[in-house]
């Protein structure tokens, strides 16, 4: 407990504005937009998720409890949020009672001070890095680049894009914008000595990747990881991966240092009867990835003799903090969001402007890392890049409840705004429907609008305040005639009329129906 | 001054008096758990999720093991092999090439230099194709069944479980665990599979039916 505890405590602090991968550098709409011109990505993306989809629905269809699985998974995340201080304090036990070292980060900023520490001690000046969201959401890559420690990049995707000076764009498959063509431009370019005459065959570059890596994994000293699982009751970590650059990372170097957020903690050995049959499936639609190694501590003879755990909090215990936001906290960053989201799809994981893209990035990034209403954070667009189609809600192995955490995020953005010009134009919307017969001479006046729609009735552009809406919507022209005038006029009257003749007949019908079929 | 544990554990705390738990309701197991199934079936849904993951599978008795392990290493072309302290040495009787024994001194990048390696296995899953390692002395460290690209796994049909929660509950927490399910894979380049990165490229099964 802080020392400052007074009996009221005060919302814990979000991850630092500005450091780190959780903030793009403009709004979502703006970046969006350019994303959509590029034809290559929409391609890639839209057969990527397109494949990802079915066959996740084959291997989560082969099994007649996946419900319940969702069920059970959904409810130990729970417990486990509900439970936190006592699960990582016995996390720490364990792990220390193995012979690893347990430290703590509050933020990006000292998490990667306590890695770039630990590196430094071993007189390493470079690491290998098995694939992990954390450390590319505190930016560690480029913080040890500051320092004169190289950090090499394992995984084939994080790879490619280590090697094209880019970002990630999905959880899973973080090059999921490249094609072939260009990941073989890259490592022509990229890799030293690599055979020039190298084509564009996967296989091949996959190769090459290999050679590339070998000679890494056989002479550095020190790992970099995350972790997908940490079980407090046994101190033990979990990786789950395909390509055995995790397991190299993970066994051969002497010193193993793992940055886990505090969420990725579950209370039981047994719980990862339920995650090692969720995550998989829902994730790359396999009944299992190829390779998951799970380590206690350190053990004698058998891989890295030196084991640290970083246990990083970034804005989760803010997260925590809100009721309903928790929830999201209970991600297994398995990307089945993604793939199902209309938005997602077209857009690329870029647009986002942060490490955790996609359905559930759009609720965990304000969560982590704020949206500041002050500074007109990127952030604050977030919420808003989604249809609300519920894809997600149904695609998610723990159940959790994406488009009503997007609306709870809309409504907080909201009240946090001020006085906006949206907020202007409402209140007097409403007071000009309190009052009938200001509301009705406005109805009149609207019907102005269509002169200035054009002839598509659709206005592409409107002025202040409502350019906002415009920007990224046609909005239709008013109709010629209000629904009020509609009524008084003759016709109006006559289909009242009618219905009215049909209700009393009680369905049977009109005289006039009667004589078009006696014809 | 306090250090960053005690805040961030005050800063869980806090939150979680800021907004207490909804309810807490037991965590319901509805899911299959120890299934069993006859051994001609147990084989048979494994070797079909195994050769899914184009894993090699050969089934034998446990008096054949030596020759069909002899046999798998020749189709491989597999000379120099590298086995775990505590296997069997009568596995390897009948391969006419090198056997060399691994042990915890010998430098891992070294194991390089092996064309192959022959382990034990701990448990398994049939429904998911999937062989757990846990580092006892027929298994080996870790980085012996991961360097060299051929790995033939023995494994006997009485420790093959149907499902995951039924596997899951055979193994020993505090070992180190390696969990793997067909060859090293990549789908990283427009998602086309490819088979061997930076695992071993060929995992070849030997299944004891009787032992």
């Amino acid at each position: 407990m802080s020392a400052t505890f007074l009996g009221m405590p005060a919302t814990p602090p979000r991850s630092p504005y500005g450091t780190g991968n959780l903030r793009g550098d403009r709004k979502f709409p703006a970046a969006a937009h350019d994303e959509l011109r590029n034809e290559q990505l929409r391609g890639n993306l839209g057969r990527a998720t397109r494949t990802i989809r079915a066959k996740r629905l084959t291997v989560t269809g082969e099994l007649p409890d996946w419900e319940e699985l969702r069920d059970a998974g959904s409810a130990i995340k729970t417990d486990t949020m509900n439970r936190l201080p006592e699960l990582l304090e016995e996390l720490e036990r364990n792990v220390t009672a193995r012979g690893g070292t347990v430290h703590w980060a509050r933020d990006g900023v000292e998490a990667n001070e306590i890695v770039a520490r630990l590196i430094k001690e071993t007189g390493s000046e470079e690491v290998i890095k098995v694939k992990s969201m954390a450390t590319q959401e505190i930016g560690l890559n480029e913080h040890l680049e500051s320092l004169g420690i190289t950090a090499h990049e394992t995984d084939l995707a994080e790879l490619i894009v280590q090697l094209a000076h880019d970002k990630p764009s999905h959880i899973l498959v973080p090059a999921i914008h490249r094609n072939r063509d260009e990941i073989r431009q890259i490592f022509l370019k990229e890799i030293p000595g690599v055979d020039p005459s190298l084509d564009n065959v996967p296989a091949h570059l996959a190769a090459a990747a290999r050679v590339y890596l070998r000679e890494k994994f056989m002479t550095t000293e020190v790992a970099v990881s995350g972790a997908n699982f940490g079980i407090a009751e046994t101190g033990t970590l979990s990786v789950v991966e395909s390509e055995g650059n995790g397991r190299m990372c993970l066994t051969l170097p002497d010193t193993l240092i793992t940055v886990m957020g505090i969420e990725k903690v579950l209370p039981r050995y047994q719980d990862l009867e339920v995650f090692l049959q969720l995550l998989p499936r829902s994730s790359t639609g396999e009944r299992m990835n190829p390779y998951t190694s799970m380590w206690t501590g350190v053990t004698p003879g058998d891989g890295p003799q030196t084991f640290h755990l970083v246990l990083l909090d970034n804005g989760r215990t803010a997260a925590l903090a809100d009721r309903i936001g928790r929830e999201a906290l209970n991600c297994i960053r398995c990307s089945a969001c993604l793939n199902v989201c209309p938005v997602y799809e077209r857009t690329g994981g870029h647009a986002y402007g942060s490490t955790y893209p996609g359905p559930i990035g759009a609720v965990l990034t304000p969560q982590l890392a704020g949206m500041d209403a002050a500074r007109d954070d990127p952030n604050s667009s977030l919420p808003y890049a989604s249809s609300l189609c519920g894809a997600c809600f149904d695609a998610c192995p723990v159940k959790i409840d994406i488009p009503s955490l997007l609306v709870e995020l809309r409504h907080q953005h909201t009240e946090r705004s001020g006085t906006t010009a949206e907020k202007l134009a409402m209140k007097a919307a409403a007071g000009v429907m309190s009052r009938p017969k200001v509301y009705t001479a406005a109805q009149k006046a609207s019907g102005l609008g269509r002169v200035l729609a054009g002839r598509d009735g659709k206005f592409s552009h409107l002025p202040p305040p409502f350019s906002g809406w415009s920007e990224s919507r046609d909005t239709p022209a008013p109709p010629e005639q209000t629904f009020r005038a509609w009524l008084a006029s003759a016709e109006g009257a006559a289909t009242m009329r009618a219905a009215a003749d049909e209700h009393t007949r009680g369905g049977q019908p009109t005289r006039d129906q009667q004589q078009e079929e006696d014809k | 001054m306090t250090t960053a544990r005690e805040t961030v554990l005050g800063r869980v705390r806090d939150a979680l008096a800021l907004a207490p738990a909804a309810d807490g309701a037991p965590v319901p197991r509805a899911y299959r758990t120890g299934r069993t199934l006859p051994d001609e079936e147990r084989l048979a849904l494994f070797t079909d999720r195994l050769a899914d993951y184009k894993a090699r599978v050969h089934p034998c008795t446990a008096d054949r093991t030596a020759e069909v392990i002899a046999e798998v290493l020749r189709e491989q072309g597999a000379e120099r092999i590298g086995v775990p302290a505590g296997l069997d040495p009568r596995w390897l009787s009948a391969h006419d090439g090198e056997v060399r024994q691994d042990s915890a001194d010998i430098p891992a990048p070294s194991l390089d230099a092996l064309d192959g390696v022959v382990t034990a296995s701990a448990v398994s899953c049939a429904e998911t194709g999937t062989i757990f390692l846990d580092g006892s002395p027929d298994q080996g460290r870790r980085a012996l069944s991961l360097v060299p690209d051929l790995h033939v796994c023995v494994v006997d049909l009485s420790t093959v479980e149907v499902g995951v929660p039924e596997a899951v509950a055979r193994l020993v927490p505090e070992r180190p665990t390696t969990l793997i399910s067909g060859p090293s894979a990549t789908s990283d380049i427009e998602l086309e599979r490819v088979e061997g990165v930076h695992g071993p490229r060929t995992l070849a099964v030997v299944i004891r039916t009787d032992a």
